[in-house]
């Protein structure tokens, strides 16, 4: 660096971006997030460790509250009815999340192919439904699935047939899956579509001109290039399948019969807590599951970034 | 469309006659197609129909409803006679739901995305100690289920004798981690640190740099998280359902889960044309929000979609 002050060589050169002072820079950088932390703190760290105390501890009748180390936890470990309710949702999405995520990649693959008529059309329609409450997409489908007043009802007058009734107890884990499916695949297509987007088209080009065709080109371009995406999506919706709760909830009064307290381990510690008042033990439950959907995403976070 | 300005005939090779004819299946000159319309048109059917049935069937009395084919319309049209009864049943309970929920998005959402611009800004822009920290704690929040924190937290808020208040709905919704991390992305690249530099030399104030300078380069990425916010504090039904047990602070999604409640229970009013028609009322203003702000959603799904 050259300068044309008169200073002596040994003198630092002048500082050519003007920064804050550290400290200064700590106050306004903590003044900037502050806000956002501290409510953090409040509702999540703060619950965090309350469910972790809790879990700790039992409330009985008699005796009053009691430090019981971690006997709630070989509770819920033995516990078959939060077993049930896990293999369920674990069953659940095995079957639902592949589904969904399978016809939202050929959406998205499809709208950026370029190649369909109305593109803007499909893409904003089938990302509408993210924009249908839970509780709503439940009662319309809820509504259909009926015998009484429902599409089904409907199409067994009309052509004298007895559909299987989704509504039923063998059926109506199906039928949830199907809500949950038409609620996201929108939005799981906008995911994938967003990351089509950010692919180089010197690459299309590339492959164009080496000859490939276009299923080659899914294949060898835009999956490993989208992969991340997919990982996230699948993460996602693991997480959501774990915490399955509105669907089943509002389709209760529905089908009283199909759909049991402990249809859900989410369910379940719904029910402990506010029809049992069992909060200790809600607690636990809760952290078991928050524990395993955790390890269970980092699972499948580590295997998807893995370079095959 | 292809023009045929290109095409000529005269001086072609077979290799080049086959590339050209290759060409039209790059995805850098597509030529729309019927069949793959027509297969993706399926995946479209899939997710109107029941937007259409709730259409339709919000034109329906009680009579109609049973008595009529679901996907068509009933010989009445009461589409405009079941609104204001919607809106007049019990004392105009709907509208006191709504007015709630309005409530609950402007200060619920609204917050939620002041808390996110400036805690993504700060976590972007500033280097403060404990930055990494908070980033991590945040990101690690993503995976802890929603509804494993809300037992807790009812049991945390009702000891602040919070619950049954719009607070109880508020506060949670004021966090969204998802929101933080696409700020934090967003202003990185939005905001170029050389404008931040040239505005202290000028010797302007951090908050005056921010108002004046950062924050309308970050309109886009704000109007993303506040859709975001928006649809979620909208649709909410697990948080209210907990924490809110009187009905004069329902949101509209527990209002009508209510009303189906009563229409399942024997000895209860059968208001089932009512659900049908509060249900539409209920997504027709989120959906046009949805649909006049759908082009920023593309930009916020693309914030996970890292660029290898």
């Amino acid at each position: 660096m050259t300068t044309l002050s008169t200073r002596a060589a040994a003198a630092p050169p002048p500082r050519t971006r003007p920064r804050l002072r550290l400290r200064k820079e700590a106050l306004v950088g903590w003044g900037f997030a502050g806000p956002f932390v501290a409510v953090f703190a409040l509702v999540f760290l703060a619950p965090i460790g309350y469910a972790l105390y809790l879990s700790l501890f039992q409330d009985r009748l008699i005796g009053g509250t009691s430090f019981v180390g971690l006997d709630n936890y070989r509770e819920a470990l033995t516990d078959a009815r939060f077993w049930e309710g896990l293999t369920k949702v674990g069953l659940f999405l095995l079957v639902q999340v592949p589904v969904m995520l399978g016809i939202a990649l050929l959406v998205a693959l499809a709208i950026d192919s370029g190649r369909l008529y109305g593109k803007t059309f499909f893409r904003v329609s089938v990302f509408l439904p993210y924009a249908v409450p839970a509780v709503v997409a439940s009662l319309i489908w809820g509504f259909m699935y009926g015998t009484q007043f429902g599409l089904v009802g409907n199409v067994n007058d009309a052509l004298g047939v007895d559909l299987p009734d989704p509504l039923s107890p063998s059926l109506v884990l199906a039928s949830i899956g199907n809500i949950v499916t038409w609620e996201f695949v929108g939005y799981n297509m906008l995911i994938f579509y967003s990351a089509l987007k950010v692919v180089p088209r010197s690459l299309y080009e590339a492959a164009a001109i080496d000859g490939a065709g276009e299923w080659r080109v899914v294949a060898s371009i835009k999956l490993p290039a989208i992969r991340s995406s997919l990982v996230i999506a699948t993460i996602f919706s693991i997480i959501g399948s774990f915490q399955l709760f509105n669907e089943p909830s509002i389709l209760q009064k529905l089908a009283p019969n199909a759909i049991t307290s402990d249809f859900t381990p989410n369910f379940y510690t719904y029910s402990l807590s506010f029809s049992g008042q069992q909060h200790n033990y809600a607690a636990t439950v809760a952290i078991v599951m928050g524990v395993l959907t955790a390890i269970i995403a980092y699972a499948v976070q580590l295997r998807g970034m893995r370079k095959g | 469309m292809t023009t045929t300005l290109t095409r000529t005939p005269s001086a072609t090779t077979a290799t080049t006659a086959k590339r050209r004819a290759r060409r039209p299946h790059t995805p850098l000159d597509p030529r729309p197609s019927i069949p793959l319309t027509l297969v993706t048109g399926l995946v479209l059917v899939y997710t109107l129909l029941p937007l259409a049935w709730l259409l339709i069937n919000a034109t329906k009395d009680q009579k109609g409803l049973l008595g009529s084919f679901g996907l068509w319309f009933a010989d009445d049209f009461n589409l405009w006679d079941n609104v204001t009864r919607t809106l007049t049943y019990d004392d105009g309970v709907f509208v006191r739901w709504l007015l709630n929920t309005l409530l609950y998005v402007a200060a619920g959402a609204g917050g939620a995305t002041v808390l996110a611009v400036l805690g993504g800004y700060a976590l972007a822009k500033y280097d403060f100690p404990g930055r990494k920290a908070v980033f991590a704690v945040v990101i690690g929040a993503v995976a802890v289920p929603g509804t494993a924190l809300a037992v807790p937290t009812f049991l945390m808020f009702s000891k602040m004798g919070l619950t049954n208040t719009p607070w109880a709905v508020i506060i949670p919704s004021l966090i969204s981690p998802f929101g933080l991390y696409l700020m934090w992305v967003f202003a990185a690249e939005a905001v170029p640190k050389e404008l931040l530099e040239a505005a202290r030399i000028d010797g302007s104030g951090e908050l005056r740099t921010f108002f004046t300078i950062a924050l309308p380069l970050l309109t886009p990425g704000t109007v993303t998280v506040l859709l975001f916010s928006m649809v979620a504090t909208w649709n909410n039904y697990f948080l209210p359902l907990i924490m809110i047990k009187d009905p004069d602070w329902y949101p509209l999604t527990l209002g009508l889960n209510a009303w189906n409640a009563q229409a399942q229970t024997a000895g209860g009013e059968a208001v089932f044309d009512l659900i049908v028609t509060g249900s539409l009322l209920t997504i027709v203003p989120i959906v046009a929000v949805f649909l006049l702000l759908q082009r920023y959603w593309q930009s916020g799904l693309a914030a996970g979609s890292v660029k290898e």
